[in-house]
């Protein structure tokens, strides 16, 4: 038996509301299913389960509001006998489940006695529900579940109430608590330079010729791309500082910052973004993207981006200079491309150009490593056949 | 004008990526991005919805004829015929 926890999705998340049981008591769980969505300051989260087993019971009702680390489920392993438990007056403290979403500061949990689940049916499936009809419903306890499976949900779909928070303010104190975190306790150094994207748009222009628009290629994949080998190469900017000690990370879980049309911004993980080809990578950008808008994304996906890149996109301005966001050491920043005129073997040409920026830690690294870091990942937008 | 089945279905598509901002409060002859402030991903999705639903290419060396509301129209109106 062990006990699945509210996760931890930051350090700026004390807790969360369980707003959806996605697998119904005594049925089998996979590692990595999704079993449950929890609201947080940053949306609707779906979490996974990190073993193979049934799902013994639901220890928090829905619409509850826990602290992190508070049991919520428990799962019995596939090894274990399907009897009853016998009642064990010492209950053995829950190990630390392995592959938690990381946050070391998880709270001790208290030794309270879980909360019995109410009699509700149990969700099994999957209905649709805008972001903001969910925090209302979790706001307001009220079970979506009566409202049946297979329809869209809505925010005129959930009885008001008397009590109304304006939604977005939550997601600007989440930004607010880990910017000033960052302003607190990172100290930032900054470079800059310029990119020369010609080569990198005609590359894209070219693959992208002959190609229906789903399976096109955006620039930003090939930013993405630059900027994940670079890490690879250069370890000092890819990972966690945390206790006062950084430790680097093998693979590079990219931080996207995407822009949230309701306000505010997040900044998921694509997860091995040096792996597979530049196809298969902005196939997982676009799915990424895609749930994001619809305020959905999954725990790793928030808590595991050893490092972010911010592009300000094609309608953008000429720069940005990033602020880290902790415990990451770096932020790669890419400016709206515009056509300059540039000196190449001494003729004036138009050529595509952009304002690149890193913002890095120096508890982990300099200004001379963070030159090198930020050159290899211009040379790599260089050579975009290569990406 | 309101019959219009291609004028219905980039209004339809639009209101997908941008629901918040009605067509009737755009200036139609402006940066089709800027004015429903969409993105480059939001636009790969609105060219790929509109190329499935029309059977049309839309090739990416033409999207400099789809920069307003009205270009697109007239584009999509064009490819049409």
């Amino acid at each position: 038996m062990t006990e699945f926890r509210m996760p931890s999705l930051g350090a700026d998340m004390e807790d969360g509301i369980l707003v959806e049981q996605l697998v119904a008591a005594g049925d089998p769980v996979h590692r990595g299913d999704i079993i449950a969505a929890v609201e947080t300051q940053k949306g609707a989260i779906e979490i996974e389960v990190f073993e193979d087993g049934f799902l013994d019971k639901w220890l928090v009702p829905l619409g509850t509001k826990v602290p992190v680390g508070t049991p919520i489920a428990v799962i019995r392993a596939s090894d274990t006998p399907d009897v009853p438990q016998p009642a064990d007056p010492t209950p053995t403290p829950a190990p630390p489940e392995a592959p938690q979403p990381v946050d070391p500061r998880m709270p001790d949990v208290p030794e309270t006695p879980s909360v019995p689940p109410p009699e509700l049916p149990p969700q099994t499936d999957r209905q649709r529900v805008s972001p903001a009809a969910r925090r209302r419903a979790a706001q307001t306890g009220f079970d979506l579940g009566s409202l049946g499976a297979g329809k869209i949900i809505s925010l005129a779909d959930i009885p008001d109430s008397a009590s109304k928070t304006a939604p977005m303010s939550d997601m600007r104190q989440a930004i607010a608590a880990a910017m000033t975190r960052s302003k607190r306790e990172i100290p930032h150094y900054y470079l800059s330079d310029t990119v020369d994207l010609t080569k990198a748009e005609d590359f894209t222009a070219t693959h992208n010729s002959n190609l229906p628009p789903d399976a096109r290629l955006a620039l930003g994949v090939l930013y993405i791309r630059a900027v994940a080998l670079a890490a690879q190469k250069y370890t000092d900017f890819n990972g966690y500082f945390e206790d006062g000690t950084f430790t680097p990370s093998d693979a590079v879980h990219l931080g996207m910052a995407i822009n949230l049309r309701s306000g505010g911004l997040v900044a998921p993980a694509l997860h091995d973004a040096t792996d597979g080809d530049l196809d298969a990578l902005m196939t997982r950008l676009k799915d990424l993207v895609a749930r994001v808008r619809q305020g959905r994304f999954r725990a790793r996906e928030l808590s595991d981006p050893t490092i972010t890149l911010t592009s300000l996109g094609d309608r953008g301005v000429a720069g940005i200079t990033g602020v880290i966001f902790p415990p990451q050491v770096a932020i790669v920043g890419i400016g709206t491309p515009s056509l300059q005129p540039a000196v190449i073997d001494g003729t004036v040409q138009p050529r595509r150009i952009a304002q690149i920026t890193l913002a890095a830690d120096h508890r982990v690294s300099d200004g001379h490593n963070g030159a090198k870091f930020l050159r290899a990942i211009i040379k790599n937008l260089q050579h975009p056949e290569t990406l | 004008m309101t019959n219009d089945p291609i004028r219905a279905l980039l209004v339809k598509h639009l209101g997908r990526i941008a629901p918040e901002i009605p067509v009737d409060d755009i200036d139609r002859s402006a940066d089709l991005r800027e004015e429903f402030d969409i993105d480059s991903m939001d636009f790969m999705t609105l060219i790929t919805a509109l190329g499935k639903e029309l059977s049309l290419p839309m090739p990416e060396a033409d999207y400099d004829q789809m920069r307003s509301f009205d270009e697109l129209l007239a584009y999509l109106r064009s490819q049409k015929v």
